[in-house]
């Protein structure tokens, strides 16, 4: 699969105007408190509160490593075709998955794992639905899944902050809020890791980012 | 831009261009410290800002207006950021942003005094707490309603006063007020500067260190002092004789010592140390206006009381 081909330019120019509009309303700003910026294969896991969340987790990586990072998308919302199919397609190459796979489905872990082992990488976000409170729901199993397929790959934790306000559940105009995404220390399966306690590991690492309140 | 505009920025050029020789011996000398290295970092920063308010200038009134809408706008989404609000407060911060803060600047534009300088602290502080209202939502209701106002005076009313010197109509200096604008700026930030110099020399003691550790009497007295003088010493730029320049100057500095005390308190309170990121080696736009906030109105009303 050649990465040029299929980001084509009428993807290239409206990702240029997705990441603009995404910085001049957010101000996003990329702390890579635990690790560097490095284009190789890792899965960044976040917290999701809103739907932009993955746009300005990708539009804040640094251009080397936006085309070779992939978000983790729904197939049933995605997947409709028109306007959201030329976005999740062409603009941010998201790997579309079922949210709950029937027989002839594609296993998502397989999937997942396929653009791993191409050597991209994967925006995830392990909460599997997005979270209207404060703070993180507990994680699915998807994360520990996908570790256990491909253990040699890191697991970055990227806290982003502040989002929430900027576009609040069910309201149409953001707010121009300055927003804060922090990319923490990677971490990988343990051997022999009971599922329980490397989901509630890896929770406990993105919480560990969020900014304290005073 | 007339030539005396000129010429000050020329000044300015070459004072930045002594500090920046300055900076870059320290660090030859010295080698590069974080003190060295903040330093020269602030000082880049400044011919940044002054090259964008020279651009500005160029632009005359619309230049200056759009600058500061920019500037406000800026300023206030740090201090909306910094500080919390609630679900609630949705409708009323888009009020906020997306009107309020427009609005003001149309009517320093339109040259209407009259509602300029009433429509935040009388129109929108009885429409906010409406707005914020509106959702049910009456958790820390009095606090959040305050938050947005405070937000609102110190980031958008406050520093339109800046543009708003441009609409001042004062006998025998009309089509000059650019200078003013050039008056007000480089005393409030020259008394920053110098505060900031005479107390990195000579500070020993700290005038309010749960505040702002780094303010010091010395470096208060002496920035103050050096910094009145200045102004005094650019009577010429100003409608105002030698003494009145001297007085303004004073007065000037003082709202800008009272504004960066305040604004200290907010940010301690909050528990962080700039107000963003926008500016290196500086911090936020916030802590660079901080002062600017507190002397612009005092500095315009003392202007329009006195000389309109």
């Amino acid at each position: 699969m050649s990465r040029v081909s299929d980001y084509s330019w009428r993807g290239a120019f409206v990702a240029r105007l997705i990441i603009g509009f995404a910085a001049a309303v957010t101000g996003a700003r990329a702390l890579w408190v635990g690790c560097a910026p490095d284009p190789k294969p890792r899965v960044y896991f976040a917290n999701h509160n809103s739907h932009g969340d993955f746009v300005l987790l990708w539009s804040s990586l640094p251009s080397h490593m936006r085309g070779s990072t992939r978000p983790v998308a729904g197939a049933d919302y995605w997947g409709k075709g028109g306007v959201r199919s030329f976005l999740i397609n062409k603009v941010f190459r998201g790997v579309l998955i079922a949210r709950s796979p029937t027989a002839e489905d594609p296993n998502p872990i397989e999937q997942m794992g396929a653009v791993l082992e191409g050597g991209e990488s994967l925006i995830l976000f392990p909460e599997g639905t997005r979270n209207l409170e404060d703070g993180l729901l507990p994680f699915k199993s998807g994360l520990f899944h996908l570790a256990t397929r491909c253990p040699d790959v890191e697991l970055v934790p990227v806290w982003i902050d502040n989002l929430k306000r900027v576009m609040p559940k069910g309201r149409t105009l953001p707010l121009p809020l300055l927003c804060t995404l922090t990319f923490g220390t990677p971490l990988k399966l343990l051997e022999g890791e009971a599922k329980a306690d490397f989901l509630s590991r890896s929770r406990e690492a993105l919480l560990a980012l969020t900014p304290e309140e005073a | 831009m007339d030539q005396q505009t000129l010429n000050v920025f020329i000044a300015v050029g070459l004072f930045l261009a002594l500090a920046s020789l300055v900076g870059q011996i320290l660090k030859w000398k010295k080698g590069a410290t974080p003190v060295i290295e903040n330093l020269n970092a602030r000082i880049n920063a400044w011919w940044v800002m002054v090259a964008i308010l020279g651009v500005a200038f160029f632009f005359g009134k619309t230049g200056v207006l759009v600058l500061f809408y920019l500037l406000s706008f800026f300023a206030l989404r740090e201090f909306i950021t910094l500080t919390q609000t609630r679900m609630g407060d949705y409708p009323a911060l888009v009020a906020a942003f997306y009107c309020v803060l427009p609005f003001q600047y149309f009517l320093v534009y339109i040259e209407w005094y009259g509602l300029f300088s009433i429509f935040i602290p009388v129109y929108v502080f009885l429409l906010m707490p409406f707005l914020a209202s509106i959702g049910g939502d009456t958790t820390r209701f009095l606090e959040r309603t305050a938050k947005v106002q405070w937000g609102l005076m110190i980031c958008v009313f406050s520093i339109s006063h800046v543009p708003a010197l441009l609409t001042l109509n004062i006998a025998g200096y009309e089509g000059r007020n650019l200078l003013l604008i050039a008056f007000l700026v480089l005393v409030v930030q020259s008394s920053d500067v110098l505060q900031y110099i005479w107390g990195k020399l000579f500070g020993k003691t700290k005038v309010a260190p749960n505040l702002s550790p780094s303010k010091t009497l010395e470096g208060l007295i002496g920035g103050v002092a050096s910094a009145t003088l200045l102004g005094g010493a650019l009577f010429w730029m100003t409608p105002f004789s030698f003494l009145q320049a001297l007085g303004f100057a004073f007065v000037i500095c003082l709202m800008g010592f009272i504004g960066g005390l305040v604004m200290s308190a907010i940010k301690r309170d909050r528990g962080v140390k700039d107000w963003g990121h926008m500016i290196e080696g500086h911090g936020g736009m916030l802590d660079r206006l901080d002062s600017v906030c507190f002397a612009a109105p005092v500095f315009f009303h003392l202007v329009r009381f006195n000389f309109t």
